[in-house]
């Protein structure tokens, strides 16, 4: 099922978006590339936003401690995350995001 | 015979890194992780916290589990340390008389405790005192919190407050007694340190500070008190006194076979120490950094020893990168959490910008305008991304406009790209 998030400039280029739908939680990302991508809200190692954490290109840093994933397919990348993301189709329909679950 | 490979005295975190990172980069001959714990690496800090707050009795929090160890194909000895190196033969020798050939050796011993100096006390050498650095001091330590226990903690450093906080959540009576002129002397500006000192006073705890301990009295079995006696004369009766006065590099092995030594085993900005065929990383070496010239530093931080682990990995494989990781700490303590990227001594002026909920970031400037280091105190959600950006300014040596990082309007990841 197709879920709408936001409007797609409501996320800012290389940056993440916190989304909660009933009891979840997702990050969806914009990268610097323009694309649009979406995982689990919560970093693999502690439970923690990644949302709060920082953009790098398709990388986001969890800000906790500086655990690594690729958010195009939610590979963890640095220590001290081993757990892979699980990651979410994402489209963008006339200007909205929506993720499907 | 076989042949040599990679051998790492020290199954912590500067260990347990760089024996997956050896891997990682494809050496594909042997690597032997030796430890003295009996433990598979661990984190070391939740010792401070989670672990002295869960109701049940915590296990450790592994960074490399059996079957990771096994999947990475590392050979792990447990619970035996290595008693001696024999650099002519390149071999280390173990405390069950086993001898281990390498050819890359790396030190990633760590550092203990510093011990508590002797006082006069009952005519005997101070009992009773308590340190924070296993996983079996913490189940230990975790057991003696008990609601309504007077705990004196000696020394107001991060362990020494991590503790206090935890205490405090226990339902404890926390006395802290501090000799130097505020707490958290090192590494953290004043600002903060007020902040934190703040937080504890409103949780209770009961701090004495600029002040040193002339004795204590450790109960007996006539049914007398355990009690310190201050410089003012000043007596605290107390149930239990945990000790966190600083670490002391563990270097016993790097003196015993001639390694060079300053404040730790000195190494190179490759990590090599004096022997090129020996490597150190994390809490036990000391090392120059190129963005702080002219002062050898040593650092007793997780992220330290995980980049430092990494980084002697690569070295290890013949790669000449100098290390250069901007420094970067954390602490958790109540709902606080502080951080700091970069080292804050080095710089001169300090320009605060204030976030929501009242969170504050600090930026550390030298005299010439770098930035330094970044500091901050509050939520984590609402600092920590911040001091990440920080963190990479400190990194390229930016030289941001003071007017633009005390502006919580300008965005601090626009001064990335300016
Ligand atoms: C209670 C506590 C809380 C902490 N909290 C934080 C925090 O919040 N934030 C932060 O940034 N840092 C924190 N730290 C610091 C961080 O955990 C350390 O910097 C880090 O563990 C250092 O890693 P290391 O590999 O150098 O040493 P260690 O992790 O100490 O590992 C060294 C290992 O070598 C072993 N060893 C020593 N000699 C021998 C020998 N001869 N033979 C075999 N084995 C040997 C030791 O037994 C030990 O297991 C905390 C530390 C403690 C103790
Ligand atoms: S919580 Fe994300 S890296 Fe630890």
């Amino acid at each position: 099922m197709w879920i709408e998030v936001c409007k797609a400039d409501e996320i800012d280029e290389e940056d993440v978006l916190r989304f909660d739908h009933e009891d979840r939680t997702f990050a969806v990302y914009r990268t610097d590339k323009d694309e649009y991508y979406a995982t689990d809200g919560y970093c693999t190692h502690e439970k923690f936003h990644l949302s709060n954490g920082l953009v790098m290109g398709s990388t986001i840093e969890c800000p906790k401690h500086n655990g690594r994933f690729d958010v195009m397919t939610g590979q963890a990348k640095r220590a001290p995350v081993c757990v892979d993301l699980k990651t979410y189709p994402v489209k963008v329909e006339n200007g909205t995001v929506y993720i499907e679950l | 015979m076989l042949q040599a490979g990679m051998v790492i005295i020290g199954a912590g975190e500067a260990g347990a890194r760089a024996a997956v990172e050896l891997r990682t980069l494809g050496w594909t001959g042997a690597i032997t992780l030796i430890g003295e714990e009996p433990h598979a690496p661990y984190e070391r800090p939740p010792l401070s916290k989670q672990a002295l707050l869960s109701p049940d009795a915590p296990s450790p929090t592994y960074i490399l589990d059996d079957e990771k160890l096994k999947e990475h194909d590392i050979e792990w000895i447990a619970g035996t340390p290595v008693t001696a190196i024999d650099r002519a033969h390149r071999t280390v020798r173990l405390a069950d008389g086993r001898e281990i050939a390498y050819a890359k050796l790396l030190l990633a011993t760590g550092a203990r405790p510093r011990q508590l100096p002797l006082l006069p006390m009952n005519g005997t050498p101070v009992a009773g005192a308590r340190y924070l650095r296993t996983y079996g001091d913490a189940l230990k330590l975790r057991d003696k919190l008990q609601t309504g226990k007077r705990i004196v903690i000696v020394g107001a450093g991060f362990i020494g407050l991590e503790v206090a906080s935890s205490a405090i959540e226990r339902g404890c009576k926390v006395t802290v007694v501090e000799v130097g002129p505020r707490i958290l002397m090192r590494g953290v500006p004043i600002q903060i340190a007020q902040i934190v000192e703040e937080r504890h006073r409103a949780a209770g705890v009961d701090f004495r500070i600029g002040i040193s301990i002339e004795a204590i009295h450790c109960a007996d079995s006539d049914g007398s008190v355990n009690s310190l006696t201050l410089a003012d004369g000043t007596t605290i009766e107390y149930d239990e006194m945990i000790v966190g006065i600083g670490a002391i590099p563990e270097t016993s092995l790097a003196a015993s076979c001639g390694l060079q030594l300053e404040n730790g085993i000195c190494v190179d900005e490759t990590l090599a120490t004096s022997d090129p065929s020996i490597y150190a990383a994390g809490d036990c070496c000391s090392f120059e950094h190129p963005l702080y010239p002219g002062r050898r530093i040593r650092l007793e931080a997780w992220r330290n020893a995980q980049d430092q682990g990494t980084h002697a990995a690569s070295a290890m494989l013949g790669e000449k990168a100098p290390f250069a990781s901007v420094p970067w700490f954390w602490s958790d303590q109540y709902e606080l959490t502080l951080q700091v990227a970069g080292l804050v001594d080095f710089g001169s002026e300090t320009i605060v910008r204030e976030l929501q909920d009242g969170a504050k970031l600090y930026f550390h400037l030298a005299d010439d305008g770098r930035l330094v280091a970044v500091s901050g105190i509050g939520d984590s959600v609402v600092i920590a991304k911040e001091i990440r950006i920080g963190q990479i300014l400190v990194e390229t040596g930016a030289k941001p406009v003071p007017q633009a990082l005390g502006d919580p309007d300008v965005k601090l990841k626009a001064l990335l790209r300016g």
